[in-house]
């Protein structure tokens, strides 16, 4: 039977007492077990309380008020933006720019700094296991500049060929992104290692945290990236914000983004001058609630502690992969327990995913069917699509066990 | 979960009545919805008067998916091609007789879309099936 998860250190129990949602029954009698963390996670109820508590007696806009409630609004929105930055371990919160999610903090980097620094047939190098929203903005700008996108390919099971990546460093990108954990695979990558060849090759590094940030202990000044993204949304925070980090030096150089208010130091007529960082990159009201949300999420994450989330959620992977091999026409894409985080894409023999999908949400499991925005990795595999189940603080291995009985309740109905 | 995954959707999605191909054919058309990598392929012969004398298709897909186009196409033997033009969201609704999610409608639709496409020649159907 599943190992006891309870430990000293980490008391699932309590962990999900903290989020209203899992008291949902679904269908009569049928609770919720919710999978789906890689898609967005579920919000515990601090953060919830946070953000109507700002909306019931802070609610201010931000920056240059003179009245208390813009001063309380002010100081809890950057307030929020320090307590971020010490998660990450960023050097200094001025490199902590608040964008909308990761898809937008890609984006920014790929405007700003790639229009400003690119010309035709200078190189990217991306990777096979990118989300679509680490390939897109740099497909727009290859179409727009004639820049050159190169792909380090995926092994069988699911790792980045490193050699290959050595080789393609030598056609002399200019920048290398690549994320720190795949959603699709639960691949872990050596970001550190693989920054450090990158930057001796000249190139800087964009580093997609979406995944890793929520489920890993990070440390930006450790890693040595040059630009860093992640979404509050899959950590517990809410949907609308997110992170770019980027190195002070850069962030410097780089043009604005989004032009408006907020965004300048004066305006006349005839131009503007940017205002300082990172003010610079955040035109316009921002998500000012969301951003005091979000530092909550921090602050819980922080008192669970990141050593004990990952210890968690590895023994939930552990047993998930020991179990989901039993099920006869099964089979999981990925590495191997050493290099995976809680992320169980699979295909299941002669079932197609949506199906997997609905029979399971009779038994209250909510995971996600489909390409999960990595159809060049499921082309890769050859396979249209896969059923994925994502884990974090919240599960348990008794909702594996209910995950097991479901899916031989699908080979029954299908086999 | 009996009511969604009724008998005749499991029974045609494990052994289909008419899945092949027809070599030569009058008809034949190809489309995939790439959000699930379901993919149909329909091929028909029609006689002189615009009837449909054989029909076939091929593919994968979902259950919902693969039973709809076993259903639909076995349908649609013996009518005129005006009748198949005809054809609506509610007559594969009805066949399948389940309700869907807009997610799934679009599985259960995808064969629909497919002859349509091929007997008017056109890849405009879109709007008419929303």
């Amino acid at each position: 039977m599943a190992p006891d998860v309870k430990s000293v250190n980490f008391d699932v129990t309590r962990v999900r007492s903290r989020f209203p949602v899992l008291t949902r029954e679904l269908y009569p009698g049928v609770p919720l077990i919710y999978m789906d963390s890689a898609a967005t996670s579920q919000k515990p109820e601090d953060v919830i309380e946070a953000m109507s508590s700002f909306y019931e007696l802070q609610n201010a806009n931000i920056h240059r008020g003179i009245h208390k409630l813009a001063e309380e609004a002010t100081s809890s929105y950057e307030a929020a933006r320090v307590r971020i930055s010490s998660f990450v371990g960023a050097g200094n919160p001025r490199e902590i720019v608040f964008t909308r999610n990761t898809t937008e903090s890609i984006n920014l980097v790929a405007y700003s700094w790639g229009r400003s620094n690119l010309k035709s047939g200078d190189r990217v190098l991306l990777t096979e296991m990118e989300h679509h929203s680490n390939i897109v903005p740099w497909q727009i700008l290859a179409e727009e500049r004639g820049i050159q996108l190169d792909f380090v390919p995926v092994t069988d099971d699911g790792k980045l060929d490193l050699d290959a990546y050595s080789q393609l460093l030598e056609s002399k990108p200019r920048l290398v992104g690549f994320t720190h954990m795949s959603n699709m695979l639960g691949t872990i990558n050596p970001v550190k290692r693989m920054t450090a060849e990158a930057h001796a090759a000249g190139a800087l590094v964009l580093v997609d945290g979406a995944q890793s940030v929520p489920h890993l202990p990070v440390n930006l000044v450790d890693l040595d990236v040059d630009f860093y993204a992640f979404s509050a949304h899959k950590m517990l925070g809410p949907t609308g914000i997110g992170i770019l980090f980027g190195k002070k030096e850069l962030l410097q150089e780089m043009p604005p983004f989004l032009g408006g208010g907020d965004m300048i130091k004066r305006v006349t007529l005839d131009g503007f001058s940017s205002n300082s960082l990172p003010y610079k990159f955040e035109a316009g009201t921002p998500a000012i609630a969301e951003a005091i949300g979000f530092g909550v999420a921090v602050d819980f994450l922080t008192e669970l502690g990141m050593e004990a989330v990952h210890a968690h959620e590895r023994q939930l992977t552990e047993y998930a992969l020991e179990r989901l091999e039993e099920v006869p026409g099964i089979l999981v894409y990925g590495p191997s327990l050493a290099e995976k985080g809680g992320v169980m894409s699979f295909t299941f023999e002669g079932v197609h995913p949506h199906d997997v999908a609905q029979v399971l949400d009779r038994d209250g499991i909510a995971v996600r069917a489909g390409h999960h925005c990595a159809m060049p990795l499921h082309e890769k595999y050859k396979i249209p699509a896969t059923t994925r189940a994502s884990f974090y603080v919240y599960n348990t291995t008794d909702e594996i066990d209910t995950l097991i009985e479901g899916l031989y309740k699908v080979k029954q109905l299908f086999g | 979960m009996d009511d969604f995954y009724r008998e005749i959707i499991i029974d045609r999605y494990k052994t289909p009545l008419m899945k092949g191909t027809l070599d030569p054919h009058d008809y034949s058309y190809k489309d995939d919805n790439p959000l699930c990598g379901d993919e149909i392929r329909i091929d028909l012969r029609v006689d002189g008067a615009g009837k449909v004398t054989e029909a076939a298709f091929e593919g994968h897909g979902c259950a919902i998916s693969m039973a709809s186009a076993d259903l639909l196409v076995e349908s649609i033997v013996g009518k005129d091609l005006d009748e198949v033009k005809s054809l609506s969201k509610e007559d594969i609704l009805e066949m399948l007789g389940i309700e869907l999610s807009p997610v799934r409608l679009k599985c259960a639709l995808l064969s629909l879309k497919v002859l349509k496409a091929g007997v008017y020649g056109v890849d405009a159907l879109e709007e008419e099936l929303e």
